[in-house]
């Protein structure tokens, strides 16, 4: 019976060549590992990888490098797209993509991401907002939402004393240097077609010239949010997607 | 073909980096070196030998383009004065972590702080200890004259790479904004990708293609993995002690007492011991070329013929820790400096070598 199904013409699925066989070190129900294969998936299906240099950030995906099958520069806290410059700069002919999450992008590194975007480097910058450090053990991000408990605020954030949660996409919107923004998520399977699409049109738009490209997924940590995976990514559609809605935000 | 100029140091620099066939130029605007860029940019290499040159929106971004560049294989710089220095202390360190070829070059000022845009020599700790958190080195050296500007780019990306290891040119506010006459190097052509993949392909994030994956990293979260690393990192240090030792010697040959000084202190030290000898004093000059690796064997062989060191720097004193760790306690080693963005007169050298002959 299995022989007559296990046929290649009716594979529907598999894992992506491009993924390693390295066990990832993610929590169960973390978004990262969805984002990894859906950009392994991608940079096979464009027959990319000999051209393709991604930059991992300091954060819980720091040890990217161990599961995409690329080459790949681990950069210090917040200077991905620093790095991605230098990289792009040097090297037209190579994708180059920058992989950060909020704490990363967000707060340390706030003066590089303005600058290369507003420099409208031909890089894809993407942009992993939970809402909270991960690796150090859940504190409090700049995109955490007024009122969400972390190590760091836990009272809730408090606007008088934390300020406000920062919206990144719609900032970088703002930058002449900018083609293309979007906001996705992953957490459901049409999310993570749309995640892949938009992902698709930031590789070509910032090959092709066009400037930065932006990809903010809002994502879920449940080890931070002390949920589990399926609460997690309720919690996410409930709270983090009404004030981070998803859609595209530029193309041009 | 080579050819004669009068220019003036922070020129040179612009001019030697293209001449040498660098790839790329990453810099933020600061007193007293500016010229660089502001000479790369008048220049636009971009449209004779390819390099790029970019303006940073800070000094910590220059720092980061370019290790983003060296991961490639790539001939990148920066340069920089004391405070933007301290800023790309972060970037040295995973430069030196990730053993990235590049160079960067330190036209000092005093400080600490905001401090001043004069010359100053204050920057030696910072650059031959390390000037980053974890145990590394950079490649220092050290020019005291505007040929030498010139000659140390070439020399130190030719140092960077054979050890896979970020060098500093540090210089001082006087060498970068002096003029004197220079002899310019032929140009050299960019290496091609062909040849960076032949000589750097087994590191260099150029792609892959049919070969493993590249990474460039200095993450190891193993402690045993990491102490191995930290360990092969030494060994790179004493093979660099051993093999890249260079320093000049003046009237040494006779001398009872020495002048040790780098840099623009090593001219105005110059001068001194000639005063010194038409005084009658044995006075001879000790320049260290290379402040890392610094020339501790061959201060000492001297010791033995020597009454006293006078160690001058433009610094309240930090190159003669080394000299004294060189020598021990086997003959006074004196320090005479000004600091804050005073220069001292030859005078005033020979009259704190005739204080240390007294005492």
């Amino acid at each position: 019976m299995m022989e007559e199904i296990v046929k290649p013409e009716n594979l529907v699925y598999a894992k992506s060549k491009l993924l390693t066989d390295a066990p990832m070190h993610y929590c169960p129900g973390c978004s990262h590992g969805t984002v990894h294969k859906i950009l392994a998936e991608l940079i096979g299906e464009l027959g990319i990888q000999d051209k393709s240099v991604g930059i991992a950030p300091v954060g819980c995906a720091v040890m990217l490098y161990n599961y995409l099958d690329i080459d790949w520069v681990e950069a210090a806290h917040g200077r991905a797209p620093a790095v991605a410059t230098g990289l792009k700069r040097t090297n037209p002919n190579l994708h180059i993509f920058a992989y950060q999450g909020d704490g990363d992008l967000a707060a340390i590194g706030t003066a590089e991401i303005i600058h290369a975007c507003n420099r409208g480097e031909n890089i894809t910058i993407v942009f992993i907002n939970n809402g909270i450090y991960g690796m150090t053990g859940g504190q409090m991000a700049p995109t955490t939402l007024l009122g969400m408990k972390t190590a760091t605020s836990p009272q809730g954030r408090k606007a008088d004393l934390n300020g406000y949660p920062f919206k990144v996409s719609e900032m970088m919107a703002q930058l002449s240097g900018v083609s293309y923004v979007t906001r996705q998520a992953v957490h459901t399977p049409s999310a993570v077609r749309q995640t892949k699409k938009a992902l698709k049109k930031a590789f070509e738009k910032a090959y092709a010239g066009k400037g930065t490209s932006f990809v903010e997924v809002v994502a879920t940590c449940s080890s931070g949010w002390k949920l589990s995976p399926t609460e997690a990514n309720r919690w996410m559609a409930e709270n983090m997607l009404p004030f981070y809605p998803l859609g595209e935000i530029k193309d041009i | 073909m080579s050819e004669l100029r009068l220019m003036k140091g922070n020129e040179v620099v612009a001019e030697a980096a293209i001449r040498c066939g660098c790839d790329a130029y990453f810099g933020y605007p600061i007193t007293p070196q500016s010229e660089v860029m502001e000479t790369l940019m008048e220049l636009q290499p971009w449209e004779t030998s390819g390099m790029v040159v970019l303006q940073a929106e800070s000094e910590t971004a220059s720092i980061n383009m370019v290790y983003g560049a060296a991961s490639a294989g790539k001939r990148v710089m920066t340069s920089s004065s004391s405070p933007g220095i301290s800023l790309m202390a972060e970037g040295l360190s995973y430069l030196a972590g990730a053993e990235l070829p590049c160079l960067v070059v330190d036209v000092s000022r005093g400080g600490p702080g905001l401090g001043t845009i004069q010359p100053s020599q204050a920057d030696y700790f910072m650059a031959t200890k390390g000037g980053g958190h974890g145990d590394f080195h950079l490649i220092v050296l050290a020019p005291a004259s505007v040929q030498e500007m010139h000659d140390f780019v070439f020399l130190a990306f030719d140092l960077a790479f054979k050890y896979r290891n970020p060098a500093m040119i540090l210089a001082d506010g006087v060498i970068g904004q002096m003029m004197e006459k220079v002899q310019l190097h032929a140009p050299l052509p960019r290496r091609t990708d062909e040849e960076i993949a032949r000589s750097s392909g087994s590191w260099a994030v150029t792609g892959k293609r049919n070969r493993r994956r590249n990474i460039i990293t200095s993450v190891e979260l193993d402690p045993a993995v990491h102490e191995k690393f930290n360990q092969k990192l030494q060994a790179k240090y004493a093979a660099i002690r051993e093999q890249e030792v260079r320093y000049e010697e003046l009237l040494c040959s006779d001398a009872e007492y020495l002048i040790a000084a780098y840099g623009i202190s090593a001219r105005i030290g110059q001068k001194a011991v000639e005063l010194l000898r038409a005084e009658g004093v044995k006075a001879g000059l000790f320049r260290p070329i290379t402040l890392f690796p610094f020339p501790a064997k061959e201060i000492a062989a001297r010791a033995a013929q020597l009454k006293g060191i006078l160690c001058v720097e433009l610094s309240a004193g930090q190159m003669v820790e080394d000299v004294r760790l060189s020598v021990g306690n086997r003959l006074p080693v004196a320090h005479f400096g000004r600091n804050g963005g005073v220069i001292h007169s030859p005078s005033e050298v020979v009259e704190a070598m005739k204080k240390m002959i007294n005492d």
